[in-house]
């Protein structure tokens, strides 16, 4: 038995690791401050697609991503891990998605890729932490869906057995191909990167980057002879979408107001870790009842 | 029609703490946008369930009671609800931001084509202007988050597409019975109207749940740890300083991230929500995600080497101070004075 398996990935900016310089005065954000990065969970989910490939010859991993022309780098890290190929969605239309806009730029593209047993990614992204892309582009092709998964068990006569997280436990459950999986960040870390695979695609490049390069796209004659090394793009109008749908067309919630962060400041007392200090904090704290 | 919908989870036919604390939170939502409150309860051997939601003010209570709806999966649950609210045409629908209520919202608001917002830490009624539009809609829910790894707080609005979704973590609103006698309507429901035989096909072959290890929801002291303690050597510290203050200890999700403690001792808007009497903070610098879970302790204390920590802000006592140096001083102090 060989296996379709499409993982999702998201590039997310790294905001684990905000500097000072990402925000702006007026409170906005400074995207362009913050390294992109692989969304850790859907780093999770690939590891889980390779392990499959590993037990099932002959099974093929696909990258399916959506964001600018650098999101490429996601098709690019996943290569060199194992995956076989990869498809960037990527349109100004698609531009200001929500949840609800981005699974369905994401369905979309899953059924114009047709053949698939597995969808596999991320429990959630970085970015918005909301868990709600993978159950969504679930309903939308009609699959079954099991989330926060932890170890995909076995995968046998057409079913999969799969361990999961749940609120104060674990359980296991089996469910029938097609399905779509959410990976929670307690699943086995990815895999490094191949060296072999390193070299082999470290110069693919997708449709925007090596326009942007132009008459200064170096090797250009590789890519014709090496066609693994063109990574698909695909527009709204590829994937037949409906513009009604995506984007911020097809974005339900919107964003009302945002503010940056003030705090109330409170009357507070300043000390320092003297031990006189210390001490009559404890005090204060044992008159007034607060410890003891 | 128009009402306000929340979404009851169960385990071991108890209704989750979130779902009581959401009808509180829907109870007055309701009462200002002049609509009822109505309860949706999926699950199997349900008899008498609604004495368990009806005391929360709820008006109408929908109860789906039938062979493989417990324990929880996917695809019955969110079809129940979808045809449900096809019917009933909800204004709003909330259900707790926990590992169900993650799995099942998405897949409804996909269905119906409606908004969803997760993890709120605030849920309030008001209107909104859409100035490109110049359209002014009033009474809408505002689902109020922190957003961008809680760099900045949004407010998320859902103007044309019902109904309004949210889900709100465990802790975040307070449970309160409304009257013990609240007369409320039951509608027992045929879930095999609501369902298809394809809509049982994920089966659990099986579960473990264990009930939380720690007491951190009902704890009145809790000593709590970021990722400026700098070690899991260093947390043996804030063990040692909870247990001597017969507290518990918490930690930002830094210090979960970084190895040093737990993931269930996360406090934060996606871990737990405390309201001790007192909340000693080590080595947190006080991301908006970890305010919003322990922003309503009655007294903060914040330990910090840097004076200038954004926590320190809504402190009541600021020791700028290492963990090392400050932990034994206290555990000594405690020590001389509690006697």
């Amino acid at each position: 038995m060989s296996l379709k398996i499409v993982v999702l990935a998201k590039q997310v900016p790294d905001t684990h690791n905000v500097g000072k310089d990402a925000m702006t005065a007026e409170g906005t954000i400074n995207r362009s401050a913050l390294p992109a990065i692989f969304n850790p969970e859907d780093l999770n989910a690939l590891e889980q697609a390779l392990r499959l490939k590993d037990a099932f010859p002959g099974s093929t991993v696909t990258i399916l991503t959506m964001g600018p022309g650098r999101a490429a780098d996601v098709i690019r890290e996943g290569l060199y891990r194992g995956a076989d190929n990869g498809y960037l969605l990527t349109d100004r239309a698609f531009a200001g998605a929500d949840t609800l806009a981005t699974s369905y730029a994401l369905a979309t593209a899953i059924r114009k890729i047709g053949d698939y047993d597995i969808i596999i990614g991320g429990r959630q992204a970085i970015d918005g932490d909301t868990a709600q892309v993978g159950p969504q582009v679930a309903q939308k092709l009609g699959l079954s869906q099991v989330t926060y998964a932890e170890e995909i068990l076995k995968v046998e006569n057409k079913n999969i057995t799969i361990k999961r997280h749940i609120d104060g436990g674990v359980e296991t459950v089996v469910a029938p191909l097609p399905i779509l999986i959410t990976i929670n960040s307690s699943a086995a870390p990815c895999r490094p990167r191949n060296a072999r695979l390193v070299m082999k695609y470290k110069r693919a490049l997708g449709v925007q980057e090596k326009s942007a390069l132009g008459d200064q796209l170096p090797y250009a004659e590789l890519y014709d002879q090496r066609p693994y090394l063109n990574l698909a793009e695909w527009s709204v109008a590829d994937v037949d979408g409906d513009l009604q749908q995506c984007g911020l067309n097809g974005s339900p919630t919107k964003v009302k107001a945002v503010r940056n962060i003030v705090f109330q400041a409170k009357e507070s007392k300043t000390l320092n870790g003297s031990e006189s200090d210390v001490e009559s904090l404890i005090v204060e704290l044992l008159d007034n009842k607060i410890i003891g | 029609m128009n009402n306000l919908f929340v979404y009851c989870e169960i385990e071991d036919g108890i209704v989750a703490d979130v779902s009581l604390e959401l009808l509180t939170k829907g109870r007055s939502l309701a009462n200002q946008l002049g609509c009822q409150l109505e309860a949706v309860v999926i699950g199997t051997n349900l008899k008498d369930v609604e004495k368990q939601v009806l005391p929360y003010g709820v008006d109408r209570v929908h109860i789906f009671d039938g062979e493989n709806l417990y324990p929880y999966t996917s695809a019955p649950h969110s079809a129940i609800l979808i045809n449900l609210f096809k019917e009933e045409k909800p204004q709003i629908a909330l259900m707790g931001a926990t590992v169900i209520g993650r799995d099942l919202g998405p897949r409804v608001s996909s269905a119906l084509t409606s908004g969803l917002t997760a993890d709120c830490t605030e849920l309030e009624i008001g209107s909104h202007e859409d100035k490109k539009l110049g359209k002014t809609y009033d009474n809408l829910l505002l689902q109020i988050r922190p957003a961008f790894g809680g760099n900045i707080v949004a407010t998320i609005v859902n103007p044309e597409h019902r109904p309004q979704m949210a889900t709100v973590r465990e802790g975040v609103m307070k449970k309160e019975i409304l009257d013990l006698n609240y007369k409320g309507e039951v509608i027992n429901h045929d879930p095999k109207a609501y369902t298809d035989s394809l809509d049982y096909l994920v089966k659990v072959i099986e579960r473990h749940v264990e009930k939380s290890k720690n007491n951190l929801k009902g704890s009145p002291i809790v000593v709590a740890g970021g990722y400026g303690v700098g070690s899991k050597e260093n947390f043996a510290l804030i063990y040692k300083l909870a247990d001597v203050l017969h507290a518990e200890v918490g930690a930002s999700r830094a210090a979960v991230d970084a190895g040093f403690i737990e993931h269930d001792r996360q406090i934060g808007q996606t871990g737990l929500t405390v309201r001790p009497k007192l909340y000693i903070a080590f080595g947190i610098s006080g991301q908006i995600q970890h305010i919003a879970g322990m922003q309503d302790s009655s007294i903060i204390i914040s330990v910090n080497t840097d004076p200038d920590a954004p926590i320190n802000k809504i402190a009541d006592y600021v020791i700028t101070g290492s963990i090392e140096e400050v932990v034994p001083k206290m555990i000594k102090y405690y020590k001389q004075h509690s006697k």
